[in-house]
């Protein structure tokens, strides 16, 4: 169990520099999430972490260690892969005992942990098979199970669920967060889907091109996010953008609706809102052209534009409502519940 | 493709059993010649039936004096010969080229491709073409006539290498990355992970290449003077010309059919191996 410092790390191939200044300070058994949209070099910096790729500059610390030059082997890791990467010619309990025989514990030692994790797990009953011999969520368990006997200060998770069926990655991601609640282990876990991200990490950090783009815990970054990229990647469905302009302490869209907010600057904005703080009220200001409408259940989110203009808009109104193709739908929304950035930056305004 | 028609269900089946005729009439007229006595094989028409005189023959192929009126090996000791230069070039092929394709594929060094590039190039190189050269090597080596002359100059093996090289592409960066993180070494890796990956592989190519070192001619034929040493592939050959009288074909054809029986053994008991160690590609 360790701390983690990344002290303003960077990753260059050649003259390309992949990952920019990157700096965190990862709490003794915090789980944080690294989300990002693919190519982000979410899964560079976690394998950095892991060793398996060096560090052009900056540095990673594990506990009080300097780790920038040491082995995998050596920082007292863990990690579990996407594709699992369990030796395939090993039985599970050879895979999970794999690396505590290279370090030489004793085998009663070996036996022991082995067992504990599988109990953990609940693949006892599968100790002596094949991976192949497995489904996709037992050999998920195996590799996690690779990971716990090991004991390590840190695991490091890269997309370990994207090879499963929706509802096993819902399932599985419950059982890897109560695990790590348990063991207690400082965790990074790398993942593209935001969901996974919001009900997993204790923090999130948002990665975009390179660029740390916010490092917070889920609630900030949905109440508060610092940038257009991390308020449209966090939430689903994702937040409404619009063009909007502030003048005389209220906020102008477009098509000239005005929505008063406490703010002394005048400047050009993007206002945002999200399609579940839109309240449908029939003297709201904000008006939207149904076009299209998804029945989800629990909810109905209208798709449509904003009147008058062409700027897609989107609306989620709780429970079954019914809705015709062209009408017309008034919401209001409370200055409370509005994002401002600015449209140069993309960063957020305070109001 | 699946065909019902009568008639092309008839050509299928006329093409097949023509080719199984042409691979088997030989090896059974083979198997009958070392059935007959030496009288009845001198005599027109060939027996296309078996005779009753197989034991004899076999015993005195492979215990008694073999052909007579020559000086040649034992039977029995010529087919040691050839076992182990078979067994010296496959085995001694599988290590190298596992070795070599290990280096080029796991380990950045300068020249890496150069060195590729120059395994490759030496698939233009058999001995048959740099027969000369090799032959002065060995010969100043003091190699003639012994096993190591035999199997050296044709151990380093350019196909081996490629296949192996192909082989270990197909295995994924995370299993070394997960032996990394393990804590494995790179021999460990490889004697670990690497190997029993490529089992069904290896024992592919050892068919192949054993039959490969067993079919030797040309190369046993240059530097074994020295009758003690003397393979079975190349003696069969002498066989025809070393007796003063006519061949003597009951003999001959029972060594030829027992210079077949270790290739046929090597590919039945590999054949399950074989087969999938040159279809699957799945790791």
């Amino acid at each position: 169990m360790a701390e983690i410092h990344l002290t303003d790390l960077t990753k260059s191939y050649g003259p390309t520099e992949v990952l920019h200044h990157i700096e965190g300070h990862i709490q003794d058994g915090e789980f944080i999430v690294i989300v990002g949209p693919s190519g982000c070099g979410k899964s560079t910096l976690l394998r950095m972490v892991a060793g398996l790729e060096t560090v052009s500059s900056g540095e990673i610390r594990i506990g009080e260690r300097r780790v920038n030059e040491l082995e995998p082997s050596e920082r007292d890791i863990a990690m579990v892969f996407q594709n699992y990467a369990l030796y395939p010619h090993m039985s599970v309990r050879a895979n999970m005992a794999y690396g505590l025989k290279i370090r030489k514990l004793s085998q009663a030692e070996i036996n022991r942990r082995v067992e504990e994790a599988a109990d953990i797990l609940e693949i006892r009953q599968y100790l002596d098979r094949k991976p192949r011999q497995l489904s996709g969520g037992q050999r998920q368990r195996v590799a996690m199970g690779r990971a716990i006997v090991r004991d390590p200060q840190v695991f490091l998770f890269d997309e370990p669920l994207s090879n499963l069926d929706a509802k096993l990655r819902v399932q599985m991601r419950l059982e890897i967060r109560k695990l790590q609640q348990r063991l207690g282990v400082t965790s990074i876990y790398v993942t593209h889907d935001q969901v996974e991200a919001m009900t997993l990490g204790d923090r999130l950090m948002v990665l975009n091109g390179g660029y740390v783009e916010q490092f917070g815990t889920p609630i900030e970054l949905y109440d508060r996010p610092a940038s257009i990229f991390v308020a449209g990647f966090i939430g689903s469905p994702a937040m409404n953008f619009l063009p909007a302009e502030v003048k005389d302490g209220s906020v102008v869209l477009s098509n000239g609706v005005i929505i008063p907010v406490e703010s002394p600057k005048e400047a050009n904005v993007t206002l945002g809102i999200r399609p579940e703080h839109l309240q449908p009220e029939p003297e709201g200001a904000i008006a939207l052209q149904v076009e299209m409408v998804e029945q989800l259940g629990a909810n109905t989110l209208l798709h449509g534009t904003l009147q008058g203009t062409d700027k897609a808009l989107t609306a989620s109104v709780a429970g079954h409502a019914t809705y015709e193709n062209g009408e017309f739908v008034n919401f209001s929304a409370p200055a409370s519940m509005l994002h401002l950035f600015d449209p140069e930056t993309e960063s957020r305004l305070e109001l | 493709m699946i065909e019902n028609r009568p008639f092309t269900r008839f050509l299928t089946h006329f093409v097949l059993i023509c080719g199984v005729i042409a691979v088997a009439l030989p090896i059974w007229i083979t198997f009958v010649a070392a059935t007959h006595d030496e009288l009845r094989m001198n005599q027109a028409p060939l027996p296309l039936l078996p005779g009753s005189y197989l034991w004899q023959n076999l015993k005195q192929t492979l215990f008694g004096e073999g052909l007579s009126g020559t000086e040649q090996a034992p039977v029995w000791l010529m087919l040691l010969n050839s076992l182990a230069m078979a067994m010296l070039i496959s085995t001694g092929k599988i290590a190298i080229s596992l070795l070599s394709a290990f280096a080029i594929v796991y380990f950045k060094f300068p020249f890496r491709m150069t060195c590729f590039w120059m395994i490759f190039i030496t698939l233009m190189l058999p001995v048959e073409v740099r027969i000369l050269p090799t032959f002065e090597v060995v010969a100043n080596l003091g190699m003639l006539n012994s096993y190591w002359g035999l199997s050296i100059p044709l151990i380093a093996s350019a196909t081996a290498t490629f296949m192996f090289r192909q082989v270990f592409l197909t295995v994924p960066d995370e299993m070394l990355e997960s032996a990394r993180i393990d804590g494995a070494g790179p021999m460990r890796f490889f004697f670990d992970i690497l190997l029993p990956l490529s089992r069904t592989n290896i024992a592919a190519l050892f068919v192949i290449l054993f039959i490969f070192g067993w079919n030797q001619y040309l190369w046993p034929l240059l530097i074994t003077t020295d009758t003690s040493m003397t393979t079975i592939v190349m003696s069969i050959k002498q066989m025809l010309e070393a007796a003063e009288q006519s061949p003597q074909w009951n003999i001959i054809m029972t060594t030829a059919l027992l210079a077949m029986i270790p290739p046929v053994f090597v590919v039945i008991s590999m054949q399950k191996l074989f087969v999938q160690g040159l279809t699957e590609t799945d790791k």
